[in-house]
C-alpha cells in the first residue's frame, strides 16, 4: 500500500524541518539542542510506526471513522485522556497554579467533574445508538437531512475554535521551547497530524493518544516523584516549603498590590495557599464551571471515542479510567505548579512566557540539574516532546472529528443521500480529512500573533449551549422532535459567540488607551520625583540606583505612549462597540439555559411524526443496546 | 411502531420489565448528576463568598480551602466508583434479560 510510504516520507519530512538549522532561540540552549531533536526523533519515529501498522488495518469506514469498535474501555480511557489532556491543561494548568497558587488549582477540578456527566447521561447511550459522528445520534429520531446539517455545522465550528486555538498555542509552545520558526512550527504539527489520520485513521489516531497519555503522566510521575521527595512526600511539609520561598512571597505581593503591604512574608505566602488571587468575579467562575461541565459533554472529538468501544459496558469502562488518569494528573499539576512557584520563580516562568506555560518544562529543567546541566535539558527536551506529541494527538483527534462531520453527515448523508459504495466513502473520509487538515495549517499560520486563548473557552461555550442541550434531550425527552434540535442548535450556537464578541475578551482600544495613559501619567510623576530625588542625593550608590529608576520609567513610558501611537484613532473593538456590552468572559451561565429553552420551545411549537414514532425505539435502544452491531473483528 | 428488523419496539418499552429498567436507573441517574452539580458549584461558590472558612489552617500549611479541592476529586471518583458499581450489578443484568427476551421473540419471527 503506497500510503504507508507516504507516511513514512511524512514523518521524514517532519523531522528534518525540526532538525534545521534553526535562529531563533528558545528554552534549550544550542549546545543541547541536538538532544531535543533526538528525544523528538523518538517520539515521532514511535507514532510513525503505529500509523504504518494501523494503516494496514484501516480497510473500510467504520475502521477509519471508529477504529471497527474494536477498541477496549482500557485502551479507550487511555485515548479519552489523550485526547482530552490538551497543552491548554498540560502545561496551562500548572502555568496558572505557578503564578496564582490557589485559583489554579480550584481551575482544575470542573476538567475532570466534567466527566460524571459524561458518564452518567452521555457515553452508554451514544454507543448503544450512534455510529461515527454526533449527528448520528442527532438524526437518529429526527430529520435526516436537518438534523446532520445542523449536526455538522456545529461541529466543525466547535472543532475549528478549537482546533486553532490548538495550531497557533502549538506553533508558540515549539517556538518557545526549542526555538523553530513559528511557520514551521505549525507546519510541522500540521504534517504529522495528516499523515496519522488521512493514513491510520481512527486507528492511529486512538494509538497516538495512547502513547501520548502514558508519556504524559509517566513525566508528570517522575518529576512529581522528584519534587516530593525531598519532604519525606509530606503534603504539609512540601507545602510548608513552598510558601516559605522567597520567589513565591514576592510574587504573592505583586499580586496583591497595595492589599499586601502590611502584611508579613509568612502571611504572604500562606497568602498563595488561598483563594481570590486570580479570580476576582465569582460569577464568571460559576459561568466558567458550567460551561466546563456540560461543553465536555458536548464535544464531538470526545462523543467521537464511544464509537469506538464495543459495547455501553465498555464505553463506562473508558469514561472509569478515564477520570483516574485525568484526575490523577491534575492532582500531580498541584505539585508542578507548586514546586515551579518555588524552585523556578515567577519572574523566570514569566520572562519565557507571560502566561506561565513554562512553568512544567522550566520545573523539569531545574530538577535535572538545571539550564546547564545535560540531565537537566535531557528532562527538558523530554517534556517539551511530551507537550508536541500532547498538541498532535489533539489535533488529530479534533481534524477527524471535523472531517467526519464534512464527509458521513454532509457529503454521504445529505448531499448523497446515502447512497454512496463503501470504498468511496473511505475517500470521501480522507479527502475531508486533507480539507480540515490544510485549512487547520492555514489559519494556524493566519492567525501568527493573535490572541486565541478565548478560542478554548468559545469551542466549550457552544458545545455546552448547542450540543449537550440537543443530544441531552434527544436522548432523554419523550416530546423533543426536529424543530427542537434545529432551533437548539441555532439559537445556543449565536448565542455563545454572539455574547463573547460583546464580552470583556476581546480587546476595546479605548480601555487600553486609558490603562496606557495611567501608565504614562504614573510614570511621569515618577519621573518628576526620581529626577527631584537625583538632584539632592549626594552619594554614588543612590545616584546609581535614581538613574536606574529613571531609565525603567522613561522606557515604561515610551512603551505606553508607542501603544496609545498604535491604537490612534481607534475607537471600537472589531464588532464596533466602544465597551464591553456583557460582563462576563464566559456567556455559559446565559447561552446554556437559552439552548435549553430553544430546543424545548423548538420541540413544543413543531410537529414530527418520525421523532414520536422513533422514540420508543430509541429508547429502549439507548437503555439496552438491544441490536448494536458486533465489531468487526481483524 | 414494528420496524424492519421485526422489533415491536412499543411493546418492548410498554414491559413492566422495561419500565422498571427506566424508574431505577433515571431516579439514579439524575440524584448522581445533581448531587454531582452541587458539589462542584459549592468550590467556586465558597472560594468567593466563605473565605474566610477556606483560610482556616488544618494541617499545618494545609487549609480548609486546599481539602475541599482535594475532597472534589476523591468526591468525583466516588461518584463514578458508586454508579459503576449500581450499573454493573442492576442496570446491566436488567438490561440483558429484555435484550434476551426480545432477541427470542424475534428469532422466533423470522
Amino acid at each position: 500500500m503506497s500510503s504507508r510510504r507516504f507516511a513514512l516520507a511524512a514523518g521524514a519530512i517532519a523531522l528534518a524541518a525540526i532538525a534545521s538549522p534553526v535562529l531563533a532561540q528558545g528554552a534549550v540552549a544550542a549546545q543541547f539542542r541536538w538532544l531535543t531533536f533526538a528525544v523528538f526523533g523518538v517520539i515521532i519515529s514511535i507514532t510513525m510506526y503505529v500509523t504504518y501498522v494501523a494503516a494496514k488495518r484501516v480497510k473500510n469506514v467504520a475502521d477509519f471513522y471508529a477504529a471497527g469498535g474494536g477498541v477496549s474501555g482500557l485502551q479507550n480511557g487511555w485515548a479519552i485522556a489523550g485526547d482530552y489532556l490538551s497543552a491548554a491543561s498540560f502545561l496551562g494548568i500548572a502555568g496558572l497554579i505557578s503564578l496564582y497558587g490557589y485559583d489554579g488549582f480550584m481551575y482544575s477540578v470542573g476538567w475532570l467533574v466534567a466527566y460524571i456527566t459524561v458518564l452518567l447521561v452521555i457515553a452508554e447511550p451514544c454507543r448503544n445508538i450512534g455510529k461515527y459522528t454526533l449527528s448520528d445520534i442527532l438524526a437518529y429520531r429526527n430529520n435526516q437531512k436537518a438534523a446532520r446539517i445542523v449536526g455538522a455545522l456545529s461541529t466543525i465550528t466547535v472543532s475549528t475554535f478549537y482546533l486553532t486555538a490548538q495550531m497557533v498555542g502549538g506553533g508558540v509552545l515549539v517556538k518557545t521551547l526549542i526555538g523553530i520558526d513559528y511557520e514551521i512550527s505549525v507546519m510541522v504539527v500540521g504534517v504529522l497530524m495528516l499523515a496519522y489520520v488521512l493514513f491510520g485513521g481512527m486507528v492511529a489516531t486512538t494509538w497516538v493518544q495512547i502513547i501520548k497519555a502514558i508519556l504524559l503522566v509517566t513525566a508528570s510521575i517522575l518529576l512529581v516523584i522528584l519534587v516530593w521527595t525531598p519532604y519525606g512526600f509530606s503534603l504539609p511539609g512540601f507545602l510548608t516549603a513552598v510558601i516559605g520561598d522567597a520567589d513565591v512571597q514576592a510574587q504573592v505581593a505583586l499580586l496583591l498590590g497595595d492589599a499586601g503591604k502590611n502584611m508579613s512574608p509568612t502571611e504572604l505566602g500562606q497568602r498563595f495557599l488561598e483563594p481570590g488571587l486570580l479570580f476576582k468575579a465569582p460569577i464568571d467562575q460559576i459561568s466558567l464551571g458550567m460551561a466546563l461541565v456540560f461543553g465536555t459533554a458536548g464535544m464531538p472529538h470526545i462523543l467521537m471515542r464511544f464509537f469506538t468501544v464495543p459495547t455501553a459496558q465498555d464505553a463506562r469502562k473508558s469514561v472509569i479510567w478515564a477520570m483516574a488518569i485525568i484526575g490523577g494528573f491534575y492532582v500531580l499539576t498541584l505539585f508542578l505548579g507548586m514546586g515551579s512557584a518555588m524552585h523556578v520563580g515567577a519572574v523566570k516562568i514569566k520572562s519565557i512566557d507571560a502566561g506561565g506555560n513554562m512553568a512544567g518544562p522550566l520545573l523539569a529543567q531545574y530538577l535535572g540539574g538545571g539550564p546547564d546541566s545535560m540531565l537537566g535539558n535531557l528532562f527538558l527536551a523530554f517534556v517539551a516532546a511530551v507537550a508536541f506529541a500532547t498538541i498532535v494527538a489533539v489535533v488529530a483527534g479534533l481534524v477527524l472529528a471535523a472531517a467526519s462531520a464534512m464527509a458521513h453527515d454532509l457529503y454521504v448523508g445529505v448531499i448523497r443521500q446515502d447512497h454512496v459504495s463503501p470504498a468511496e466513502q473511505v475517500r470521501a473520509a480522507r479527502i475531508a480529512t486533507v480539507v480540515v487538515g490544510a485549512m487547520a495549517i492555514t489559519i494556524g499560520i493566519l492567525s501568527k500573533g493573535q490572541n486565541v486563548a478565548h478560542l478554548v473557552a468559545l469551542a466549550f461555550a457552544v458545545a455546552s449551549s448547542a450540543n449537550f442541550p440537543c443530544v441531552l434531550l434527544t436522548l432523554f425527552w419523550k416530546r423533543c422532535n426536529t424543530g427542537g434540535i434545529v432551533l437548539g442548535m441555532v439559537v445556543g450556537t449565536l448565542t455563545a459567540i454572539g455574547l463573547v464578541l460583546v464580552s470583556p475578551n476581546l480587546s476595546y482600544p479605548l480601555a487600553v488607551k486609558a490603562a496606557q495613559e495611567k501608565i504614562v501619567a504614573a510614570e511621569t510623576a515618577n519621573l518628576a520625583k526620581a529626577n527631584a530625588d537625583l538632584s539632592a542625593a549626594t552619594e554614588a550608590p543612590a545616584q546609581d540606583k535614581l538613574k536606574a529608576a529613571i531609565a525603567k520609567s522613561e522606557k515604561a513610558k515610551s512603551a505606553a505612549e508607542s501603544r496609545i501611537k498604535e491604537i490612534g484613532s481607534d475607537r471600537t473593538s472589531i464588532v464596533g462597540l466602544e465597551k464591553p456590552a456583557f460582563d462576563l468572559r464566559n456567556p455559559g451561565l446565559i447561552s446554556i439555559p437559552l439552548g435549553f429553552l430553544a430546543v424545548i420551545l423548538g420541540s413544543l411549537l413543531y410537529r414530527d411524526k418520525r421523532s414520536e414514532d422513533m422514540w420508543d425505539e430509541l429508547y429502549v435502544r439507548q437503555n439496552t443496546g438491544l441490536l448494536l452491531a458486533k465489531p468487526v473483528a481483524h | 411502531m414494528v420496524d424492519t428488523r421485526g422489533m415491536d419496539w412499543k411493546a418492548i418499552d410498554s414491559r413492566p420489565e422495561f419500565q422498571a429498567l427506566h424508574s431505577k436507573k433515571m431516579g439514579f441517574l439524575w440524584g448522581l448528576m445533581i448531587f454531582s452539580l452541587l458539589y462542584y458549584f459549592l468550590l467556586p461558590i465558597g472560594a468567593a463568598y466563605f473565605q474566610d472558612i477556606y483560610k482556616i489552617k488544618v494541617w499545618g500549611p494545609v487549609n480548609v480551602g486546599i481539602l475541599f479541592a482535594l475532597s472534589e476529586f476523591v468526591v468525583a471518583w466516588a461518584l463514578a466508583f458508586v454508579y459503576a458499581r449500581r450499573a454493573n450489578s442492576v442496570f446491566d443484568p436488567m438490561a440483558a434479560e429484555i435484550v434476551r427476551d426480545a432477541e427470542r421473540q424475534m428469532g422466533g419471527r423470522k
